[in-house]
């Protein structure tokens, strides 16, 4: 199982900034190791951010983003107080939903 | 004639090499800013978080074939507590009647009170990929807490002043293949390996930088690394034989450092590049 995700989010004058920072691997699949074998692609390939059941952030990644990824965003609407809900999918079909409250 | 095409020949070459001069001390001017840049914006998602949150788990945990948690173990504060404590380590433990490092206080608990063996609370010091060091984990956490402390090592006993000496005699100590000492790369200001730059941690403000800005997550490495780490990676630099995991020599050095930080505030885990 993978470690949780830190999210913050804060809302500011009708605008809700949030920051997600994952805990992942990234491997790019083009690597390799110490006795010369390719180390297997695993990445994050879906995420998704869910307010109130309705998805703010849909997105597409690649083995070209960082380990240890770091996402900032921001949408419009967004009460104190309610939560934001963030899911990451990787190649290997491994999950991960985290939620925060708005601040 | 040839004197005049001599003159404008001279003329383009000294224009050329004062274009030359000036355009590497742009270059390197802007690398370093644009280095600072990239330092500012990875500041606020620092995944350092990610190993201070395991190693918070880690703290609470009740672990080892005892079964016991970090919060007996007594880090110079008293048992359990982690807030402020990093900024007054390493000190003197009467229990252990020796200096110890926080690495080394750690591995001291694991075995006294949680009933590890030696080898097994030794066993991971550095972490690498999915070989995960729950030492370097804690060490996040541990530290975190001491965020805006001013450090404050006290070198009251005896033996924390002999470790500060042993540290100092160690720091300026020639040797190796290289025939290298600490203070060849960290003895004088404005110094780099590539675009690097090196701390002078015989100067003040530089060595109050230096140690205040570790443990650091190594974007690099896609690693969090620890003070141990770091000393340990320097011996390998200069060529001197490996630098045992909280022996004596590390915690000398660690102590010599962490004095010379006295009065800033400490500020980590941090990240670099």
């Amino acid at each position: 199982m993978a470690d949780p995700m830190r999210i913050r989010a804060t809302s500011k004058d009708g605008l809700t900034n949030v920051k997600v920072l994952m805990s992942h691997e990234m491997e790019t699949g083009q690597r390799k190791d110490g006795s010369g074998k390719i180390v297997p692609a695993h990445f994050i390939q879906n995420v998704t951010a869910t307010y109130n059941g309705k998805t703010v952030l849909s997105a597409q990644w690649g083995p070209a983003v960082s380990k240890n990824p770091f996402l900032e965003f921001n949408f419009k609407g967004g009460q104190k107080g309610d939560k934001i809900q963030v899911t990451w999918t990787d190649n290997k079909g491994e999950k991960r939903t985290d939620e925060a409250a708005i601040s | 004639m040839k004197n005049q095409l001599q003159r404008a020949v001279g003329g383009v070459l000294a224009a050329c090499a004062a274009l030359a001069t000036f355009s590497t001390g742009v270059t390197a001017q802007s690398a370093v800013d644009e280095i600072a840049k990239y330092r500012q914006q990875l500041q606020d998602g620092n995944p350092a978080d990610l190993w201070e949150a395991r190693g918070e788990g880690l703290w609470k945990q009740k672990r080892g074939p005892k079964g016991v948690s970090f919060e007996r173990c007594d880090l110079g504060k008293g048992p359990g507590v982690v807030k402020g404590a990093y900024a007054e380590m390493p000190r003197y433990f009467a229990d252990a009647d020796r200096v110890m490092d926080l690495e080394t206080r750690l591995v001291h608990c694991m075995v006294t009170q949680q009933g590890f063996t030696q080898a097994d609370a030794t066993k991971r010091p550095f972490g690498a990929g999915s070989d995960r060091s729950d030492i370097e984990a804690l060490t996040a956490y541990f530290t975190a807490e001491s965020k805006g402390v001013h450090m404050n090592v006290a070198l009251n006993h005896a033996k924390e002043k002999e470790a500060y000496r042993l540290g100092e005699k160690m720091f300026f100590f020639r040797g190796g293949s290289h025939d290298f000492a600490c203070a060849t790369c960290h003895g004088e200001t404005g110094k780099r390996i590539r675009l690097q730059d090196l701390p002078n941690l015989t100067d003040k403000a530089g060595a109050q930088t230096a140690y205040t800005t570790w443990p650091a997550y190594r974007v690099s490495q896609g690693e969090l690394r620890t003070f141990q780490w770091r000393l340990n990676d320097c011996f390998r630099q200069q060529r001197f034989p490996e630098l045992g995991f909280t022996s004596e020599a590390s915690i000398a050095l660690t102590t010599f450092l962490a004095r010379n930080a006295n009065g800033a505030a400490f500020n980590a885990p941090a990240i670099k590049r």
